[in-house]
C-alpha cells in the first residue's frame, strides 16, 4: 500500500494532468529533492522557490489571481508565522473584493509531533488556522484520504490549506488508491527517485483515477454508543487504536475522522453526540484557544442539556514548544496511554 | 490620533539632499508631449484632486470616516495610467496598487463617483461592496487585484503575476507601486529577489512614490542609502525621477515599460512625490505647504503657451461640480445590508462553513 507521502505525491501528478495545476512550489520542492518528505517528487510543475515564506505565500496568491492553480508549501507550520499576513490576504481577496476575484490556491504545511522534532518541528497549526476565516482547512489521518482530500482541495477554488500531520507521512494505508498498482514494490519503482544521480530519473505514473473526499465530510471510523470521540491528524489513528482495546473491556465508541478542520462536519458530530451523550474531543495543538475549545463550546450551547457527563478536550499542554528530550514530548502531546484512560474515564463516569 | 508634522526633514539632511539630486540628474530630459497630450493629463489631474478634495471633506463632515489618498501625486499617477496596457487576463498588464493611486485608476478611465462610494462605505461601492477603506480598488477587467491596507505586501503578490506572466510571454506586466516607507518591509525585498532568479526573471516594473514620510517618521532618519541605491545592489536597472514633474514621470515610465516588456526583466523607478494634506485623516488631512503638481503643471502650460488661466479654471470648477454631484448621489445610497456580511466568504455560495446565528446582532 502506498505511504502518505506517495498517495499526496499522486494525487498532485492528478491534478497536474487533469485539474489544470500549473505550479507546485516551496523550499527544495521541486527536483533534486521533491520535498523535505519527498510530497513532490518527479512531479512535472515543481519548482524551488527561495527561502522566503512570505513570498512563497504571496507567490501563490499572485498566481492564483492571474488565473494560474498554484500548490505552494510551507517546509514546516513551525516557520509559517511570517506568512501569516499574505494567508490573511488569501482569506479575504474574495470577500474584500465583494467576490470581484477569487483565490484557488492550496497551501501545503507540516504539523505536528511524533518525528522527535524538538521546538521547531512539531508545532501544530489547527487552532491558527481555522482562526483565519476565508480559508478551508483539511487534515488526513490516512494515504486514502490524503489522496481524496488533495483532489477535492484542487477542485474547490478556494484558498484550501491542507495539514500534513508529518509522523503519518510515511505510514502505509490499509486502502489501496484508485489507480494505485497491487504491488507495492511497483510503486515504488514507478514514482519514488532512486538514491543518488536523479538527473535523469521520470516517474512512471500509474494510471491514476479521481477520487475525492468532499471538504467538511467527517468519516465514522468505528461504531459504538458508549461515547463519541472526535479527531483528526496525528491522534485519529491512537483514538481508534484505543477503541479497539476498550472493546474488549466491553465499551464502544463512535470515532469521527474530522478530516476537514473548515468547513466541518458539525451535522456527523451532532448526530454522535445526540446518540452517545457523551464526547471527547482530541487534538494535540495547546490547550489554550484550541480547535477544540470550539467544538466544546458549541457542544455545550447545542446540547447542554443532552449530555450526559460533562464534554472534555484532550489536547497539548500549554508550553511554548515541544522538548527534544523523549520524555518532554510524550509529557508535552497525547499519547495513547493519554488517550486510552480519557476514553475510558468518559465512557464510564456515571451520568 | 493626530500628529503634528516632525521638526526634522529632509532638507536639513544635506547629505541625503545631495543623494537625490544626482540621481535625478541621471534623468534624460529631452523629448514633450504633445500640447493634447498635456491638456489631457491636466483634466486626469485635476479630476483625481477634485474627487480626492471631496473625500477629504466627506471625512471631515462625518459622511464618512477614514481617509487616505493621492494628493501630489498627480504628476506621477497619471503619467502612469496612461500608458497602463490595460485589460484583463495575462496579455494585458497587471496592477498591485498601494492607496495612493487615484492618479492611476482614474487616469485608466475609473469613475471618481466610485471612490466616493466606497469612501462613503456604501452598497454601491463597486471595489470592495463597502467594507474597505477609501481608494482600496479592485477591478477584475483591468486586471487591478484587490488592494489591501497591509504596507508593501502587493510586492509579494506582484511575484505571482509576474511568474504568470513570464510563462505567458506577450507584452503584459506586472506594475506594483508603494511608499518610500514601505521599501523597509521584507516584502519589497521579496519581489527585487524572486524577480531576479536565474533564467527566470520576472517582468515587473515597480515604483516607489517617495513622498519622504512614513506617517510622521521623515524618511531621512531610516534610509541610509536611497532606496534606488539599494535596489542597483540588485542588477536592477533604476530611474530617479523627480515625480512632480509630469514630463519625468512620463519618460522613466515609459521607458521602464518598455524595458520590462520587451526584456521581460524588472525595472525599478523611484520618485519623489509631495504629500498635500498630510498622511491620511487620522493626521487632520489639512493641508501642507509642499509642491503642488498640478500648480507646476499648470505654470508649465501657460508659459508654453497650451493654455490659459481661463482655461485650466474651466477644468476645475467643471470636476468640482461634478463631484459635488456625485456627492449628492451617493449620500442617498444605502449601506450594504447587515445580512451581506457573510457574503463572497467563499467564491461560491456556502451553507456549510460555520457562522452561528446572529443574537442581539452580534454572533454569540
Ligand atoms: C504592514 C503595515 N504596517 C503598518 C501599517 C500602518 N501604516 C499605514 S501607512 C504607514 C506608513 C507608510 O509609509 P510609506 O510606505 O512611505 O507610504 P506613504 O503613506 O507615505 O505613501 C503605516 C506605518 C500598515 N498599514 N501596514
Ligand atoms: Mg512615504
Amino acid at each position: 500500500m502506498a505511504t502518505m507521502a506517495q498517495a499526496i505525491r499522486m494525487a498532485l501528478a492528478y491534478g497536474e494532468q487533469h485539474l489544470g495545476v500549473t505550479d507546485i512550489f516551496g523550499e527544495d520542492v521541486g527536483p533534486p529533492l521533491g520535498g523535505v518528505f519527498t510530497c513532490t517528487q518527479g512531479l512535472r510543475t515543481a519548482w524551488n522557490s527561495p527561502l522566503d515564506e512570505r513570498g512563497i505565500v504571496g507567490a501563490a496568491l499572485g498566481l492564483a489571481l492571474a488565473g494560474q492553480k498554484p500548490v505552494a508549501e510551507i517546509q514546516f507550520s513551525d516557520y509559517i508565522f511570517n506568512a501569516i499576513d499574505l494567508m490573511k490576504l488569501a482569506a479575504n481577496s474574495t470577500w474584500s473584493s465583494g467576490g470581484e476575484f477569487t483565490v484557488p490556491l492550496v497551501l501545503m504545511t507540516t504539523v505536528g509531533s511524533g518525528v522527535h522534532g524538538s521546538i521547531y518541528h512539531s508545532h501544530s497549526f489547527d487552532a491558527f488556522a481555522t482562526h483565519l476565516p476565508g480559508w478551508k482547512v483539511v487534515i488526513p489521518s490516512n494515504p486514502l484520504d490524503a489522496y481524496g482530500l488533495m483532489i477535492a482541495s484542487l477542485k474547490d477554488g478556494n484558498p484550501v490549506m491542507y495539514l500534513e500531520p508529518k509522523c503519518l507521512l510515511r505510514t502505509k494505508g490499509l486502502e489501496r488508491i484508485p489507480g494505485e498498482p497491487a504491488d507495492e514494490r511497483e510503486l515504488r519503482d514507478r514514482i519514488d527517485a532512486p538514491l543518488g544521480d536523479r538527473s535523469q530519473w521520470k516517474p512512471r505514473w500509474p494510471a491514476l483515477l479521481e477520487y475525492e473526499v468532499p471538504l467538511g465530510k467527517a468519516k465514522l471510523c468505528r461504531e459504538g454508543t458508549s461515547a463519541t470521540v472526535v479527531s483528526y491528524g496525528r491522534t485519529l489513528p491512537l483514538c481508534v487504536e484505543a477503541a479497539d482495546q476498550l472493546a474488549a473491556e466491553g465499551m464502544r465508541f463512535d470515532v469521527l475522522d474530522l478530516r476537514s478542520l473548515m468547513p466541518y462536519d458539525w451535522a456527523a458530530i451532532s448526530a454522535s453526540i445526540r446518540k452517545t451523550g457523551r464526547v471527547l474531543f482530541v487534538n494535540e495543538d495547546t490547550e489554550v484557544t484550541n480547535f477544540g475549545e470550539h467544538l466544546l463550546r458549541r457542544t455545550i450551547d447545542e446540547f447542554f442539556y443532552e449530555l450526559a457527563v460533562r464534554p472534555r478536550l484532550l489536547a497539548g499542554r500549554n508550553v511554548p514548544g515541544i522538548g527534544m528530550a523523549p520524555t518532554l514530548e510524550d509529557a508535552s502531546v497525547p499519547q495513547s496511554a493519554n488517550i486510552l484512560a480519557a476514553m475510558r474515564e468518559i465512557a464510564i463516569e456515571p451520568a | 490620533m493626530r500628529f503634528v508634522r516632525s521638526v526634522t526633514t529632509c532638507a536639513d539632511l544635506s547629505v541625503h539632499r545631495f543623494h537625490w539630486m544626482t540621481q535625478v540628474q541621471e534623468v534624460p530630459q529631452s523629448g514633450r508631449l504633445s500640447p493634447a497630450m498635456q491638456l489631457r493629463i491636466h483634466e486626469l489631474m485635476v479630476k483625481s484632486r477634485a474627487a480626492e478634495e471631496r473625500c477629504i471633506q466627506m471625512s471631515k463632515a462625518g459622511d464618512g470616516w477614514f481617509w487616505i489618498g493621492a494628493p501630489g501625486e498627480e504628476a506621477l499617477g497619471v503619467p502612469l495610467g496612461l500608458q497602463v496596457k490595460k485589460g484583463e487576463g495575462l496579455d494585458h498588464d497587471f496592477l498591485h496598487l498601494h492607496y495612493r493611486s487615484s492618479p492611476i485608476a482614474i487616469a485608466m478611465g475609473l469613475e471618481p463617483i466610485d471612490i466616493i462610494r466606497q469612501m462613503g462605505a456604501k452598497a454601491t461601492d463597486p471595489f470592495s461592496r463597502g467594507r474597505n477603506f477609501v481608494n482600496h480598488y479592485a477591478v477584475r477587467r483591468w486586471n487591478i487585484v484587490p488592494m489591501a491596507p497591509t504596507i508593501e505586501t502587493q510586492f509579494s503578490i506582484a511575484v505571482g503575476t509576474g511568474i504568470a506572466q513570464r510563462r505567458h510571454g506577450g507584452t503584459g506586466i506586472t506594475i506594483v507601486n508603494g511608499g518610500d516607507g514601505g521599501t523597509h518591509e521584507g516584502d519589497f525585498a521579496t519581489c527585487l529577489l524572486w524577480s531576479i532568479r536565474p533564467g527566470q526573471e520576472l517582468p515587473i516594473l515597480m515604483i516607489t512614490a517617495n513622498n519622504s514620510f512614513a506617517i510622521s517618521t521623515p524618511a531621512c532618519t531610516q534610509h541610509g542609502v536611497s532606496i534606488a541605491q539599494r535596489v542597483k545592489g540588485y542588477g536592477i536597472p533604476t530611474l530617479s525621477i523627480d515625480g512632480n514633474d509630469v514630463h519625468q514621470s512620463w519618460k522613466a515610465i515609459a521607458e521602464g515599460m518598455a524595458y520590462v516588456r520587451e526584456k521581460r526583466k524588472p525595472f525599478f523607478i523611484e520618485a519623489k512625490v509631495s504629500r498635500l494634506h498630510g498622511h491620511s485623516s487620522s493626521s487632520g488631512a489639512n493641508r501642507v505647504n509642499e509642491e503642488d503638481p498640478i500648480t507646476r503643471f499648470e505654470q508649465s502650460l501657460i508659459k508654453g503657451d497650451v493654455a490659459t488661466r481661463a482655461e485650466l479654471d474651466i477644468v476645475w470648477s467643471r470636476y468640482r461640480e461634478e463631484m459635488a454631484d456625485a456627492y449628492e448621489q451617493v449620500k442617498r445610497e444605502p449601506y450594504p445590508d447587515p445580512s451581506d456580511v457573510e457574503r463572497y466568504m467563499y467564491a461560491e455560495p456556502k451553507e456549510n462553513y460555520y457562522n452561528p446565528k446572529p443574537r442581539n446582532g452580534f454572533a454569540e
